[in-house]
Protein backbone atom coordinates (compact mmCIF):
# COMPACT_ATOMS: atom_id res chain seq x y z
CA UNK A 1 0.00 0.00 0.00
CA UNK A 2 2.92 2.27 1.20
CA UNK A 3 4.48 2.04 -2.72
CA UNK A 4 1.08 2.68 -4.20
CA UNK A 5 0.29 5.70 -2.38
CA UNK A 6 4.17 6.77 -3.46
CA UNK A 7 3.44 6.36 -6.84
CA UNK A 8 0.15 8.28 -7.14
CA UNK A 9 1.32 11.55 -4.56
CA UNK A 10 3.95 11.50 -7.81
CA UNK A 11 2.62 11.03 -10.33
CA UNK A 12 -1.42 10.40 -9.97
CA UNK A 13 -1.73 10.41 -13.65
CA UNK A 14 -0.04 7.16 -14.30
CA UNK A 15 -2.07 4.83 -16.19
CA UNK A 16 -3.36 2.17 -14.46
CA UNK A 17 -2.50 -0.79 -16.56
CA UNK A 18 1.53 0.23 -16.07
CA UNK A 19 0.78 1.03 -12.58
CA UNK A 20 -1.24 -2.79 -11.67
CA UNK A 21 2.30 -4.15 -13.87
CA UNK A 22 4.36 -2.18 -11.38
CA UNK A 23 3.10 -3.57 -8.77
CA UNK A 24 2.26 -6.90 -9.66
CA UNK A 25 -1.68 -6.75 -9.16
CA UNK A 26 -4.54 -7.24 -11.66
CA UNK A 27 -6.11 -3.99 -12.54
CA UNK A 28 -9.70 -4.67 -10.55
CA UNK A 29 -6.81 -5.49 -7.45
CA UNK A 30 -5.62 -2.18 -7.79
CA UNK A 31 -8.97 -0.52 -8.41
CA UNK A 32 -10.41 -2.22 -5.48
CA UNK A 33 -7.17 -0.90 -3.53
CA UNK A 34 -7.74 2.72 -4.78
CA UNK A 35 -10.72 2.80 -4.31
CA UNK A 36 -10.84 2.04 -0.83
CA UNK A 37 -8.49 4.85 -0.32
CA UNK A 38 -10.78 7.38 -2.12
CA UNK A 39 -13.66 6.56 0.31
CA UNK A 40 -11.31 5.97 3.30
CA UNK A 41 -10.45 9.53 2.94
CA UNK A 42 -6.90 8.74 2.91
CA UNK A 43 -6.69 9.83 -1.11
CA UNK A 44 -8.43 13.14 -1.38
CA UNK A 45 -7.86 14.38 -4.70
CA UNK A 46 -5.28 15.26 -7.38
CA UNK A 47 -3.73 17.76 -8.78
CA UNK A 48 -1.16 19.03 -11.07
CA UNK A 49 1.85 20.57 -10.22
CA UNK A 50 1.97 23.70 -12.31
CA UNK A 51 5.45 25.73 -13.14
CA UNK A 52 4.67 29.30 -12.56
CA UNK A 53 7.17 30.61 -15.10
CA UNK A 54 5.50 28.93 -17.95
CA UNK A 55 1.97 29.88 -16.76
CA UNK A 56 0.97 33.45 -17.90
CA UNK A 57 -0.97 34.26 -15.20
CA UNK A 58 -1.27 37.32 -12.82
CA UNK A 59 -2.12 34.91 -9.81
CA UNK A 60 -0.17 35.72 -6.63
CA UNK A 61 0.80 33.34 -3.72
CA UNK A 62 1.44 34.66 -0.26
CA UNK A 63 2.53 32.50 2.87
CA UNK A 64 0.73 34.19 5.87
CA UNK A 65 1.82 33.98 9.51
CA UNK A 66 -0.61 34.02 11.67
CA UNK A 67 -0.69 35.00 15.48
CA UNK A 68 -4.34 33.56 17.32
CA UNK A 69 -5.22 33.57 20.86
CA UNK A 70 -6.48 29.89 21.15
CA UNK A 71 -9.81 28.98 22.50
CA UNK A 72 -10.88 27.74 26.06
CA UNK A 73 -12.86 24.39 24.12
CA UNK A 74 -10.97 23.87 20.90
CA UNK A 75 -8.21 25.44 20.66
CA UNK A 76 -6.74 26.35 17.55
CA UNK A 77 -9.44 24.10 15.06
CA UNK A 78 -12.64 26.58 15.13
CA UNK A 79 -10.93 29.14 13.85
CA UNK A 80 -8.22 27.35 11.96
CA UNK A 81 -11.24 25.79 10.23
CA UNK A 82 -12.96 29.04 9.58
CA UNK A 83 -9.79 30.35 7.64
CA UNK A 84 -9.53 27.71 5.66
CA UNK A 85 -13.12 28.14 5.00
CA UNK A 86 -12.02 31.05 2.76
CA UNK A 87 -11.55 29.75 -1.00
CA UNK A 88 -8.56 32.26 -1.16
CA UNK A 89 -6.86 30.16 1.25
CA UNK A 90 -5.35 27.42 -0.47
CA UNK A 91 -3.55 25.09 2.70
CA UNK A 92 -3.63 26.03 6.55
CA UNK A 93 -1.00 24.73 8.93
CA UNK A 94 -0.80 24.55 12.62
CA UNK A 95 2.54 25.22 13.00
CA UNK A 96 5.48 25.37 16.39
CA UNK A 97 7.69 28.07 16.77
CA UNK A 98 6.74 31.91 16.60
CA UNK A 99 3.33 31.62 15.25
CA UNK A 100 0.47 29.37 15.39
CA UNK A 101 -0.99 29.21 12.35
CA UNK A 102 0.71 29.22 8.61
CA UNK A 103 -1.96 30.20 6.08
CA UNK A 104 -1.06 29.71 2.05
CA UNK A 105 -3.30 31.88 -0.25
CA UNK A 106 -3.85 32.34 -3.58
CA UNK A 107 -5.30 35.70 -5.51
CA UNK A 108 -5.92 36.45 -9.20
CA UNK A 109 -3.58 39.44 -8.14
CA UNK A 110 -1.81 41.39 -5.15
CA UNK A 111 -5.05 43.04 -4.43
CA UNK A 112 -6.89 40.29 -3.72
CA UNK A 113 -4.54 39.54 -1.68
CA UNK A 114 -3.96 42.16 0.28
CA UNK A 115 -7.72 42.68 0.32
CA UNK A 116 -8.22 39.08 1.87
CA UNK A 117 -5.65 39.82 4.67
CA UNK A 118 -7.30 43.16 4.72
CA UNK A 119 -10.93 42.57 5.54
CA UNK A 120 -10.77 38.85 6.42
CA UNK A 121 -8.30 37.12 8.22
CA UNK A 122 -6.97 40.02 10.16
CA UNK A 123 -10.36 40.97 11.40
CA UNK A 124 -11.28 37.73 12.81
CA UNK A 125 -11.49 38.05 16.54
CA UNK A 126 -8.90 36.02 17.64
CA UNK A 127 -6.35 36.86 15.41
CA UNK A 128 -3.39 38.82 16.86
CA UNK A 129 -1.19 39.52 13.89
CA UNK A 130 -0.55 38.37 10.37
CA UNK A 131 2.83 38.80 9.00
CA UNK A 132 2.28 38.25 4.77
CA UNK A 133 5.37 37.00 2.81
CA UNK A 134 4.53 36.94 -1.00
CA UNK A 135 6.16 33.96 -3.29
CA UNK A 136 8.87 35.45 -5.75
CA UNK A 137 9.87 32.43 -7.73
CA UNK A 138 9.56 28.71 -7.27
CA UNK A 139 12.17 25.93 -7.34
CA UNK A 140 10.62 23.21 -6.12
CA UNK A 141 7.33 22.24 -5.19
CA UNK A 142 5.65 18.61 -3.76
CA UNK A 143 8.80 17.20 -4.67
CA UNK A 144 9.20 18.53 -8.18
CA UNK A 145 12.07 20.56 -9.08
CA UNK A 146 10.75 23.53 -11.38
CA UNK A 147 14.45 24.10 -13.08
CA UNK A 148 14.52 21.02 -15.38
CA UNK A 149 18.08 19.58 -15.11
CA UNK A 150 19.53 18.75 -19.03
CA UNK A 151 20.09 15.16 -19.21
CA UNK A 152 23.38 14.05 -19.09
CA UNK A 153 24.82 11.64 -21.84
CA UNK A 154 25.28 8.16 -21.12
CA UNK A 155 26.63 5.68 -23.06
CA UNK A 156 24.19 3.15 -24.73
CA UNK A 157 25.81 -0.41 -23.56
CA UNK A 158 27.82 -0.89 -20.64
CA UNK A 159 28.86 -4.17 -19.25
CA UNK B 1 53.85 -1.84 -37.58
CA UNK B 2 52.62 -5.77 -36.60
CA UNK B 3 51.00 -6.02 -33.84
CA UNK B 4 53.58 -8.33 -32.63
CA UNK B 5 54.88 -5.36 -30.48
CA UNK B 6 51.59 -5.66 -28.14
CA UNK B 7 52.92 -8.49 -25.46
CA UNK B 8 51.50 -11.71 -26.06
CA UNK B 9 49.01 -12.27 -23.24
CA UNK B 10 47.44 -9.46 -23.84
CA UNK B 11 47.26 -10.19 -27.50
CA UNK B 12 45.71 -13.19 -26.24
CA UNK B 13 43.13 -11.31 -24.70
CA UNK B 14 39.82 -11.20 -26.98
CA UNK B 15 37.66 -8.27 -27.40
CA UNK B 16 34.77 -7.72 -25.57
CA UNK B 17 31.42 -9.14 -27.20
CA UNK B 18 29.91 -6.13 -25.17
CA UNK B 19 32.42 -3.66 -26.89
CA UNK B 20 31.36 -4.96 -30.62
CA UNK B 21 27.74 -4.68 -29.51
CA UNK B 22 28.12 -1.04 -28.65
CA UNK B 23 29.54 0.66 -31.46
CA UNK B 24 27.14 -1.06 -33.62
CA UNK B 25 24.58 0.70 -31.14
CA UNK B 26 26.73 3.64 -31.32
CA UNK B 27 25.71 4.10 -35.22
CA UNK B 28 22.32 4.46 -34.72
CA UNK B 29 19.66 6.99 -33.50
CA UNK B 30 17.28 6.78 -31.93
CA UNK B 31 17.42 3.57 -29.94
CA UNK B 32 16.14 2.39 -26.47
CA UNK B 33 18.61 1.15 -24.86
CA UNK B 34 17.96 -1.86 -21.56
CA UNK B 35 21.98 -2.27 -22.58
CA UNK B 36 23.15 -0.49 -20.10
CA UNK B 37 24.62 -1.65 -16.80
CA UNK B 38 24.69 1.31 -14.58
CA UNK B 39 22.01 3.67 -12.76
CA UNK B 40 20.26 5.35 -14.52
CA UNK B 41 19.83 7.85 -11.55
CA UNK B 42 22.36 10.92 -10.82
CA UNK B 43 24.25 10.40 -7.84
CA UNK B 44 21.91 11.71 -5.69
CA UNK B 45 22.38 15.21 -4.33
CA UNK B 46 23.43 15.23 -0.85
CA UNK B 47 26.58 12.98 -2.00
CA UNK B 48 27.44 15.92 -5.29
CA UNK B 49 26.91 18.35 -2.78
CA UNK B 50 29.46 16.79 -0.19
CA UNK B 51 32.42 16.17 -2.67
CA UNK B 52 31.68 19.96 -4.59
CA UNK B 53 32.24 21.31 -0.18
CA UNK B 54 34.96 18.92 -0.09
CA UNK B 55 36.68 20.61 -3.12
CA UNK B 56 35.59 23.92 -1.70
CA UNK B 57 37.84 23.35 1.36
CA UNK B 58 41.01 22.59 -0.51
CA UNK B 59 41.04 18.73 -0.23
CA UNK B 60 42.69 18.04 -3.56
CA UNK B 61 45.88 15.76 -2.34
CA UNK B 62 46.72 12.57 -2.07
CA UNK B 63 45.31 10.07 0.56
CA UNK B 64 46.99 7.26 2.51
CA UNK B 65 47.42 4.38 0.14
CA UNK B 66 45.05 2.48 1.80
CA UNK B 67 42.73 5.37 1.51
CA UNK B 68 41.41 7.99 4.29
CA UNK B 69 41.08 7.20 7.57
CA UNK B 70 37.47 8.37 7.83
CA UNK B 71 36.02 6.83 5.00
CA UNK B 72 37.84 3.02 5.85
CA UNK B 73 36.13 3.84 9.28
CA UNK B 74 33.18 4.55 7.68
CA UNK B 75 33.26 0.90 5.56
CA UNK B 76 34.21 -0.76 8.62
CA UNK B 77 30.87 0.17 10.31
CA UNK B 78 28.54 -0.05 7.29
CA UNK B 79 29.73 -3.65 6.21
CA UNK B 80 29.30 -4.57 10.32
CA UNK B 81 26.05 -3.19 10.21
CA UNK B 82 24.44 -4.40 6.85
CA UNK B 83 26.33 -7.64 6.34
CA UNK B 84 27.62 -9.04 10.11
CA UNK B 85 31.46 -8.85 9.60
CA UNK B 86 33.54 -6.92 10.93
CA UNK B 87 37.34 -5.69 9.55
CA UNK B 88 39.89 -3.37 11.43
CA UNK B 89 39.74 -0.26 9.32
CA UNK B 90 43.48 0.04 10.00
CA UNK B 91 45.14 -2.77 8.52
CA UNK B 92 41.59 -4.81 6.74
CA UNK B 93 40.76 -2.65 4.36
CA UNK B 94 41.85 -1.05 1.21
CA UNK B 95 39.99 2.01 -0.88
CA UNK B 96 40.46 1.19 -4.66
CA UNK B 97 38.95 2.42 -7.96
CA UNK B 98 35.64 0.44 -8.47
CA UNK B 99 35.53 -2.57 -7.43
CA UNK B 100 37.10 -3.63 -10.59
CA UNK B 101 40.48 -2.62 -9.69
CA UNK B 102 40.00 -4.48 -6.38
CA UNK B 103 39.25 -7.46 -8.21
CA UNK B 104 42.34 -7.53 -9.89
CA UNK B 105 44.34 -6.62 -7.34
CA UNK B 106 43.25 -9.75 -5.27
CA UNK B 107 44.18 -11.72 -8.19
CA UNK B 108 47.47 -10.58 -8.88
CA UNK B 109 48.08 -10.90 -5.09
CA UNK B 110 46.59 -14.30 -4.89
CA UNK B 111 47.76 -16.21 -7.99
CA UNK B 112 50.89 -17.67 -9.40
CA UNK B 113 51.30 -18.66 -12.95
CA UNK B 114 48.83 -21.25 -14.03
CA UNK B 115 46.89 -21.16 -10.72
CA UNK B 116 43.08 -21.84 -11.46
CA UNK B 117 40.30 -19.77 -10.78
CA UNK B 118 36.75 -20.61 -10.73
CA UNK B 119 34.00 -18.64 -11.64
CA UNK B 120 30.36 -18.82 -11.94
CA UNK B 121 29.12 -18.01 -15.91
CA UNK B 122 27.17 -16.12 -17.02
CA UNK B 123 29.09 -13.29 -15.40
CA UNK B 124 30.45 -10.17 -15.23
CA UNK B 125 32.67 -9.78 -18.72
CA UNK B 126 35.97 -8.89 -16.71
CA UNK B 127 36.21 -11.68 -14.81
CA UNK B 128 38.29 -14.31 -17.16
CA UNK B 129 40.66 -11.35 -19.07
CA UNK B 130 41.21 -10.56 -15.40
CA UNK B 131 42.14 -13.92 -14.44
CA UNK B 132 44.18 -13.67 -17.12
CA UNK B 133 46.07 -10.83 -16.80
CA UNK B 134 47.31 -11.95 -13.50
CA UNK B 135 48.76 -15.24 -14.70
CA UNK B 136 45.74 -17.34 -13.43
CA UNK B 137 43.81 -19.97 -15.39
CA UNK B 138 39.69 -18.87 -15.71
CA UNK B 139 37.74 -21.90 -15.71
CA UNK B 140 33.62 -21.40 -15.67
CA UNK B 141 31.53 -22.92 -13.88
CA UNK B 142 27.76 -22.57 -15.49
CA UNK B 143 25.00 -21.81 -14.36
CA UNK B 144 21.33 -22.98 -15.44
CA UNK B 145 18.20 -20.81 -15.67
CA UNK B 146 16.14 -23.96 -13.80
CA UNK B 147 18.03 -22.89 -10.92
CA UNK B 148 17.58 -19.38 -11.53
CA UNK B 149 20.87 -19.15 -12.12
CA UNK B 150 22.13 -19.75 -8.36
CA UNK B 151 25.25 -21.63 -8.24
CA UNK B 152 25.29 -25.44 -7.12
CA UNK B 153 28.31 -27.06 -5.66
CA UNK B 154 28.07 -30.34 -7.34
CA UNK B 155 28.75 -28.03 -10.73
CA UNK B 156 31.84 -26.62 -8.71
CA UNK B 157 33.34 -30.17 -7.69
CA UNK B 158 33.55 -31.54 -11.10
CA UNK B 159 35.60 -28.26 -11.31
CA UNK B 160 38.07 -28.66 -8.87
CA UNK B 161 41.72 -29.53 -9.72
CA UNK B 162 44.69 -29.40 -7.06
CA UNK B 163 45.56 -26.33 -8.77
CA UNK B 164 42.66 -24.34 -8.23
CA UNK B 165 43.53 -21.46 -5.55
CA UNK B 166 40.54 -18.96 -5.97
CA UNK B 167 36.47 -18.84 -6.14
CA UNK B 168 35.27 -16.16 -7.36
CA UNK B 169 31.04 -15.22 -6.64
CA UNK B 170 29.30 -12.08 -7.82
CA UNK B 171 26.01 -12.46 -6.20
CA UNK B 172 23.55 -10.89 -6.93
CA UNK B 173 24.69 -11.52 -10.62
CA UNK B 174 25.28 -9.50 -13.36
CA UNK B 175 23.88 -10.58 -16.08
CA UNK B 176 20.83 -12.82 -14.90
CA UNK B 177 19.78 -10.89 -11.22
CA UNK B 178 20.77 -14.72 -9.57
CA UNK B 179 21.00 -14.48 -5.66
CA UNK B 180 22.23 -17.48 -3.43
CA UNK B 181 19.87 -19.13 -1.21
CA UNK B 182 21.51 -19.18 2.76
CA UNK B 183 21.48 -23.17 2.50
CA UNK B 184 23.27 -23.29 -0.91
CA UNK B 185 25.79 -20.68 -0.03
CA UNK B 186 26.91 -22.89 3.31
CA UNK B 187 27.88 -25.63 0.59
CA UNK B 188 29.67 -23.42 -1.12
CA UNK B 189 31.46 -22.20 2.13
CA UNK B 190 32.33 -26.01 3.04
CA UNK B 191 33.38 -26.40 -0.60
CA UNK B 192 35.85 -23.73 0.00
CA UNK B 193 37.38 -24.90 3.37
CA UNK B 194 37.45 -28.12 1.99
CA UNK B 195 39.44 -27.40 -0.67
CA UNK B 196 41.56 -24.50 0.94
CA UNK B 197 40.60 -21.96 -1.35
CA UNK B 198 40.12 -17.91 -0.94
CA UNK B 199 37.39 -16.51 -2.04
CA UNK B 200 36.59 -13.30 -3.56
CA UNK B 201 33.28 -12.05 -3.24
CA UNK B 202 31.81 -8.94 -5.01
CA UNK B 203 29.03 -7.54 -3.55
CA UNK B 204 28.90 -4.84 -5.95
CA UNK B 205 24.89 -5.97 -6.55
CA UNK B 206 24.34 -6.77 -3.10
CA UNK B 207 22.03 -3.85 -1.27
CA UNK B 208 20.02 -4.11 -4.60
CA UNK B 209 18.02 -7.35 -3.92
CA UNK B 210 14.20 -7.32 -3.41
CA UNK B 211 11.21 -8.49 -2.22
CA UNK B 212 12.21 -8.71 1.52
CA UNK B 213 15.01 -10.63 0.87
CA UNK B 214 18.22 -11.00 3.52
CA UNK B 215 20.93 -10.76 1.46
CA UNK B 216 23.99 -13.00 3.26
CA UNK B 217 27.60 -12.16 2.17
CA UNK B 218 29.66 -15.54 2.12
CA UNK B 219 32.22 -13.48 4.39
CA UNK B 220 29.83 -13.79 7.67
CA UNK B 221 29.95 -17.30 7.60
CA UNK B 222 31.45 -18.91 10.03
CA UNK B 223 35.19 -19.48 9.15
CA UNK B 224 34.92 -17.83 6.28
CA UNK B 225 36.45 -14.79 6.66
CA UNK B 226 39.81 -15.72 6.89
CA UNK B 227 39.44 -17.10 3.99
CA UNK B 228 37.61 -14.45 2.45
CA UNK B 229 37.63 -11.10 -0.18
CA UNK B 230 35.05 -8.68 0.58
CA UNK B 231 35.15 -6.63 -2.55
CA UNK B 232 32.32 -4.06 -2.93
CA UNK B 233 31.83 -0.53 -4.04
CA UNK B 234 29.47 2.33 -4.46
CA UNK B 235 28.55 2.46 -7.89
CA UNK B 236 25.18 0.84 -8.37
CA UNK B 237 23.72 0.88 -4.46
CA UNK B 238 24.36 4.81 -4.94
CA UNK B 239 24.81 5.57 -8.61
CA UNK B 240 28.05 6.58 -8.47
CA UNK B 241 29.57 4.33 -11.31
CA UNK B 242 31.70 7.40 -13.00
CA UNK B 243 33.37 8.34 -9.40
CA UNK B 244 35.28 5.08 -9.78
CA UNK B 245 35.26 4.03 -5.93
CA UNK B 246 35.21 0.72 -4.33
CA UNK B 247 36.93 -1.51 -1.71
CA UNK B 248 38.37 -4.70 -0.21
CA UNK B 249 38.35 -6.10 2.99
CA UNK B 250 40.11 -8.94 4.16
CA UNK B 251 42.46 -10.44 6.18
CA UNK B 252 45.82 -7.81 6.74
CA UNK B 253 48.12 -10.15 4.59
CA UNK B 254 45.98 -10.10 1.45
CA UNK B 255 45.13 -6.66 2.06
CA UNK B 256 48.49 -5.37 2.54
CA UNK B 257 49.78 -7.05 -0.59
CA UNK B 258 47.25 -5.48 -2.65
CA UNK B 259 48.37 -2.04 -1.15
CA UNK B 260 51.88 -3.00 -2.21
CA UNK B 261 50.62 -3.16 -6.25
CA UNK B 262 47.92 -0.67 -5.59
CA UNK B 263 50.93 2.07 -4.58
CA UNK B 264 52.77 1.92 -7.12
CA UNK B 265 50.02 1.46 -9.82
CA UNK B 266 47.53 3.95 -8.59
CA UNK B 267 48.75 5.05 -5.40
CA UNK B 268 45.48 5.97 -3.59
CA UNK B 269 41.95 6.25 -4.74
CA UNK B 270 40.78 10.11 -5.98
CA UNK B 271 40.29 11.85 -2.63
CA UNK B 272 36.83 13.58 -4.31
CA UNK B 273 35.69 10.28 -4.44
CA UNK B 274 36.73 9.44 -1.21
CA UNK B 275 34.95 12.74 0.14
CA UNK B 276 31.48 11.38 -1.56
CA UNK B 277 31.69 7.95 -0.33
CA UNK B 278 31.94 8.77 3.21
CA UNK B 279 28.27 10.72 2.74
CA UNK B 280 26.75 8.24 0.71
CA UNK B 281 28.12 5.28 3.99
CA UNK B 282 27.20 7.81 6.09
CA UNK B 283 23.78 9.85 4.97
CA UNK B 284 22.54 7.58 1.54
CA UNK B 285 20.42 5.33 3.18
CA UNK B 286 17.31 7.19 2.21
CA UNK B 287 18.29 7.70 -0.86
CA UNK B 288 19.10 4.22 -1.80
CA UNK B 289 16.28 2.90 -0.85
CA UNK B 290 14.20 5.40 -2.88
CA UNK B 291 16.45 3.84 -5.73
CA UNK B 292 15.52 0.61 -4.96
CA UNK B 293 11.90 0.96 -4.37
CA UNK B 294 11.77 2.29 -7.95
CA UNK B 295 14.36 -0.57 -9.57
CA UNK B 296 11.40 -2.89 -7.99
CA UNK B 297 8.75 -1.49 -9.46
CA UNK B 298 10.69 -1.60 -12.99
CA UNK B 299 11.66 -4.91 -12.63
CA UNK B 300 7.85 -6.42 -12.20
CA UNK B 301 7.39 -4.58 -14.78
CA UNK B 302 9.60 -5.87 -17.50
CA UNK B 303 8.95 -9.49 -16.01
CA UNK B 304 5.32 -9.37 -16.50
CA UNK B 305 6.20 -7.84 -19.96
CA UNK B 306 8.17 -9.98 -20.80
CA UNK B 307 6.94 -13.62 -20.28
CA UNK B 308 3.34 -12.26 -22.14
CA UNK B 309 5.83 -11.44 -24.73
CA UNK B 310 6.67 -14.77 -25.17
CA UNK B 311 10.25 -14.90 -23.89
CA UNK B 312 9.76 -16.41 -20.47
CA UNK B 313 12.49 -15.20 -17.44
CA UNK B 314 12.60 -15.91 -14.17
CA UNK B 315 11.81 -12.85 -11.60
CA UNK B 316 14.90 -12.08 -10.44
CA UNK B 317 15.59 -11.00 -6.77
CA UNK B 318 18.38 -8.75 -7.51
CA UNK B 319 20.57 -6.70 -9.67
CA UNK B 320 19.15 -4.64 -12.12
CA UNK B 321 18.84 -7.42 -15.14
CA UNK B 322 16.38 -9.84 -16.69
CA UNK B 323 17.94 -12.56 -18.52
CA UNK B 324 14.81 -13.68 -20.73
CA UNK B 325 15.18 -17.02 -22.55
CA UNK B 326 14.87 -16.25 -26.14
CA UNK B 327 15.48 -19.81 -27.32
CA UNK B 328 11.49 -20.57 -28.52
CA UNK B 329 12.41 -17.78 -31.10
CA UNK B 330 14.73 -20.06 -33.10
CA UNK B 331 17.14 -17.35 -33.09
CA UNK B 332 20.96 -17.03 -31.57
CA UNK B 333 21.19 -14.81 -28.88
CA UNK B 334 23.90 -12.32 -31.11
CA UNK B 335 21.22 -12.90 -33.77
CA UNK B 336 18.26 -12.07 -31.68
CA UNK B 337 19.75 -8.93 -30.75
CA UNK B 338 20.77 -7.70 -34.06
CA UNK B 339 17.62 -8.15 -35.49
CA UNK B 340 16.13 -6.80 -32.65
CA UNK B 341 18.46 -3.32 -32.90
CA UNK B 342 17.59 -3.49 -36.77
CA UNK B 343 13.81 -3.95 -36.79
CA UNK B 344 12.63 -2.22 -33.74
CA UNK B 345 15.93 -0.11 -32.21
CA UNK B 346 15.77 -1.57 -29.24
CA UNK B 347 19.33 -2.62 -27.20
CA UNK B 348 19.46 -6.00 -25.37
CA UNK B 349 22.78 -7.43 -24.65
CA UNK B 350 23.38 -11.08 -26.11
CA UNK B 351 23.78 -13.59 -23.11
CA UNK B 352 26.83 -14.18 -25.03
CA UNK B 353 28.86 -11.58 -23.99
CA UNK B 354 29.06 -13.07 -20.47
CA UNK B 355 30.36 -16.40 -21.40
CA UNK B 356 29.64 -19.01 -23.74
CA UNK B 357 26.79 -20.45 -21.32
CA UNK B 358 24.85 -17.27 -21.87
CA UNK B 359 23.49 -19.07 -25.67
CA UNK B 360 19.87 -18.73 -25.32
CA UNK B 361 19.38 -15.69 -23.31
CA UNK B 362 19.93 -12.02 -23.75
CA UNK B 363 20.41 -9.13 -20.88
CA UNK B 364 17.88 -6.77 -20.32
CA UNK B 365 18.59 -3.68 -18.04
CA UNK B 366 15.50 -1.78 -16.41
CA UNK B 367 18.03 0.66 -15.43
CA UNK B 368 16.09 3.41 -17.37
CA UNK B 369 13.28 5.09 -17.41
CA UNK B 370 10.10 3.79 -16.78
CA UNK B 371 8.50 5.39 -19.61
CA UNK B 372 11.98 3.99 -22.02
CA UNK B 373 11.02 0.22 -20.75
CA UNK B 374 7.25 0.60 -21.34
CA UNK B 375 8.31 1.28 -24.97
CA UNK B 376 11.04 -1.38 -24.82
CA UNK B 377 8.95 -4.00 -24.08
CA UNK B 378 6.27 -3.05 -26.18
CA UNK B 379 8.43 -3.15 -29.69
CA UNK B 380 9.88 -6.45 -27.84
CA UNK B 381 6.15 -7.61 -27.94
CA UNK B 382 5.70 -6.88 -31.96
CA UNK B 383 9.19 -8.19 -32.58
CA UNK B 384 8.83 -11.78 -31.04
CA UNK B 385 4.78 -11.94 -32.29
CA UNK B 386 6.73 -11.25 -36.12
CA UNK B 387 9.07 -13.75 -36.01
CA UNK B 388 8.87 -16.25 -38.62
CA UNK B 389 8.39 -19.80 -36.96
CA UNK B 390 10.23 -22.53 -38.92
CA UNK B 391 9.40 -25.20 -36.32
CA UNK B 392 5.65 -25.13 -35.02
Amino acid sequence: MDSLIRILKQNSAIPRADLARQLGLSEPELTAKITKLESGGTILGYHAVINREKWDTDAVTAVIEVRVTPEREGGFDRIANRIAGFEEVQSVYLMSGGHDLMVVVEGANLREVASFVADKLSTIEAVQSCATHFRLKTYKENGMLHAVEEATERLSVTP
Amino acid sequence: MSSSRIAEHVRNIPRSGIRDFFEIVQSMKGVISLGIGEPDFVTPWHIREAAIYSLEKGKTGYTSNLGTPRLRRAIAKYVEQYFAVEYNPHDEIIVTVGVSEAIDLALRSLLNPGDEVLYHEPCYVSYSPSIQLAGGVPVAVSTHSKDEFSLKVSDLEKAVTPKTRVLMLNFPTNPTGAVMPLEELKKIAAFAVKHDLVVLTDEIYSELTYDELPHHSIAALPGMKERTLFLHGFSKAFAMTGWRIGYACGPADIIEAMMKIHQYSMLCASIMSQEAACEALERGQRSMERMKEEYRLRRNYIVSSLNEAGIPCHLPKGAFYVFPDIRATGLSSKDFSLQLLDAKKVAVVPGTAFGSSGEGYVRCSYAAGMDQIKLACERITEFVRDIPRTAS
